[in-house]
């Protein structure tokens, strides 16, 4: 039995769901990617059926669209706030020329995509940040695109449901960016004051502001198992503190240890738990 | 005006600068700290209290770097840790039962970094703080005295009103980290400065703030009575509009950062 599935023995039925490694044939000449926790070199295709994890337990990054498919009901998403991008407000040393290469490199627009769509039959409001743009750094547009997403929701009396990955507040956009955390934070605020459910999932790395805003503001917050989520960046109190951190420091499981998480959910868990709890948040039967 | 952002850097974090402390002696009358988070501890980092304000009762928060050596040791340089945080809402919580305003005086290189404020949620004590203060039902005033460090600043900023020293600085992030992330050269850090337009005629400019403090007469009893005027003044405007307007214009003047129609 891999180690890590062991480890994440499903504690009940429902966290049992579609377990299974997909029994994809590898064709020789396929492109394989080397596992960072069992090194072994898996074809991409059984990396992706497997909603991009090996078989050793070991999640890998995934783009924000993969996710919205992985995670909504099919063909049930539709992007909203997609014109919202940033301009350049503090007309910072080569920041444009930076927007345009990852825009070109990453095929989105920005670090956030948000939409509304529907998660085993309950509608609820969606964002999902995106690693490969910017490493999901938060500048005006994402902070403009989460706050809509909320304000949305709040007056469409919606659920929201996001995925955080982070590496905190965009230094490009300076103060801009700063004031995004409490921006965002504020309509957090008013929809949770409005009675709304608000589910987050921290994949790996959430990390700063990002950390210090709307990812630790859910009403249940859900990790991936070996995800970084911190407040400071760990080489960052290395440094500063000259200790050698504890083994597994801010991964997933100390947050779940140390009381900052609901539960650790595996990617192939995720769908229907955030189901069930949006079901049972928003006035659903169980089935 | 360019070349001399750093240069500002340096004289807000001057250690013959006046403390969180000095502006409290200086402004208020009978301050009595009030110490703990109820949680965990009482972070050093943190002042707070009740104090008149004239002969108002008000809430007082300021984060302490400390005079000498000694003390800033004691104070972390001015770096809370979540229970600084957790403190300070706990104050404002009060503070709103009571209908006392609240006045913050910032003052920090940033949140404090290290294994056991991770361990104690950092990131969420800062994230409650920003969320709470945002519906806070009594006028808030800030004003960054000195540093101004990216979101452990904020966490006492989310306010009615924001002002800064003149040579105060305000930033997401400190000049020598952005040179190290940007150029891998800590050494950059004064062009760094200037690129992040972290001054306090940058932050009017992009209307972080709403005013610029003076320190021409900072030596003369006009520096801190000069500012319980101004406080004395917003206060009585906040307190004479009703609260859920006000709260709209709190919610609005974060509302605009990056607002796109």
């Amino acid at each position: 039995m891999p180690i890590l599935d062991f480890l994440y023995k499903p504690k009940n039925e429902l966290e049992k769901g579609g377990r299974a490694v997909a029994p994809i044939q590898a064709d020789a000449n396929e492109p394989e990617k080397t596992c960072p926790n069992c090194h072994k070199a898996i074809p991409l295709s059984r990396i992706w059926a497997n909603s991009n994890t090996c078989s050793c337990g070991y999640h890998f990054r995934m783009s924000a669209r993969q996710r919205i498919t992985f995670i909504t009901d099919k063909g049930s998403f539709m992007e909203m706030f997609k014109e919202i991008k940033s301009g350049d407000p503090l007309g910072f040393d080569g920041y444009k020329q930076k927007l345009e290469t990852v825009r070109a490199a990453s095929n989105e627009e920005e670090a956030v995509i948000c939409g509304s769509c529907t998660i085993g039959g309950t509608r609820c409001m969606l964002f999902v940040m995106e690693p490969n743009f910017m490493m999901g750094s938060m500048g005006s547009a994402v902070g403009e695109r989460i706050t809509r997403t909320f304000e949305y929701a709040t007056e469409k009396g919606l659920p929201v449901v996001g995925f955080t990955v982070s590496g905190g507040a965009r230094m490009q956009e300076g103060l801009i960016s700063l004031m995004q955390m409490a921006k965002t934070s504020g309509a957090v605020k008013r929809h949770s004051d409005a009675g709304l459910f608000y589910l987050t999932v921290l994949t790996d790395p959430t990390t700063g502001g990002v950390t210090a805003s709307f990812a630790m503001e859910g009403d249940i917050i859900l990790a991936e198992p070996g995800a970084t989520v911190g407040f400071a960046g760990a080489r960052v109190i290395e440094q500063t503190t000259r200790k050698t951190l504890p083994k597994g420091f801010q991964k997933a499981e100390f947050l779940l240890e140390h009381g900052f998480a609901d539960a650790i959910t595996p990617r192939r868990s995720q769908k229907s738990l955030v189901s069930m709890l949006l079901k049972m948040h928003c006035g659903g039967d169980a089935t | 005006m360019s070349g001399n952002a750093y240069d500002i850097v340096k004289k807000a974090r001057s250690s013959g600068r006046y403390t969180g402390i000095d502006f409290i002696k200086g402004i208020f009358n009978h301050f009595f700290e009030l110490h703990g988070d109820r949680r965990f501890a009482d972070d050093s980092a943190v002042i707070g209290g009740v104090a008149y304000l004239e002969n108002m009762p008000v809430t007082v928060i300021a984060i302490e770097k400390g005079h000498n050596a000694r003390e800033r040791m004691q104070r972390l340089f001015g770096a809370p840790n979540p229970e600084g945080y957790r403190k300070a809402l706990r104050l404002m919580k009060q503070a709103e039962k009571f209908a006392r305003p609240v006045i913050c005086f910032v003052d920090t290189s940033g949140a404090y970094c290290g294994i056991g404020a991770e361990e104690r949620g950092q990131g969420l004590a800062i994230a409650e703080n920003l969320c709470e203060m945002m519906t806070l039902k009594t006028p808030v005033i800030s004003i960054l005295i000195g540093e101004g460090g990216s979101g452990g600043a904020l966490a006492l900023s989310v306010a009615d009103r924001v002002y800064m020293l003149e040579n105060a600085v305000y930033s997401v992030i400190s000049p020598e980290g952005c040179a190290s992330i940007l150029w891998k050269d800590s050494s950059k850090a004064a062009d760094a400065a200037e690129c992040l337009k972290l001054t306090a005629k940058d932050a009017l400019r992009l209307g972080v703030i709403e005013d610029i403090i003076s320190e021409d007469n900072m030596e003369q009893p006009e520096f801190f009575n000069g500012i319980k005027d101004m406080l004395i003044n917003d206060i009585r405007r906040l307190g004479s509009i009703p609260t859920e307007a006000m709260l709209d214009e709190r919610y609005n003047r974060f509302r605009a950062f990056g607002r796109s129609e």
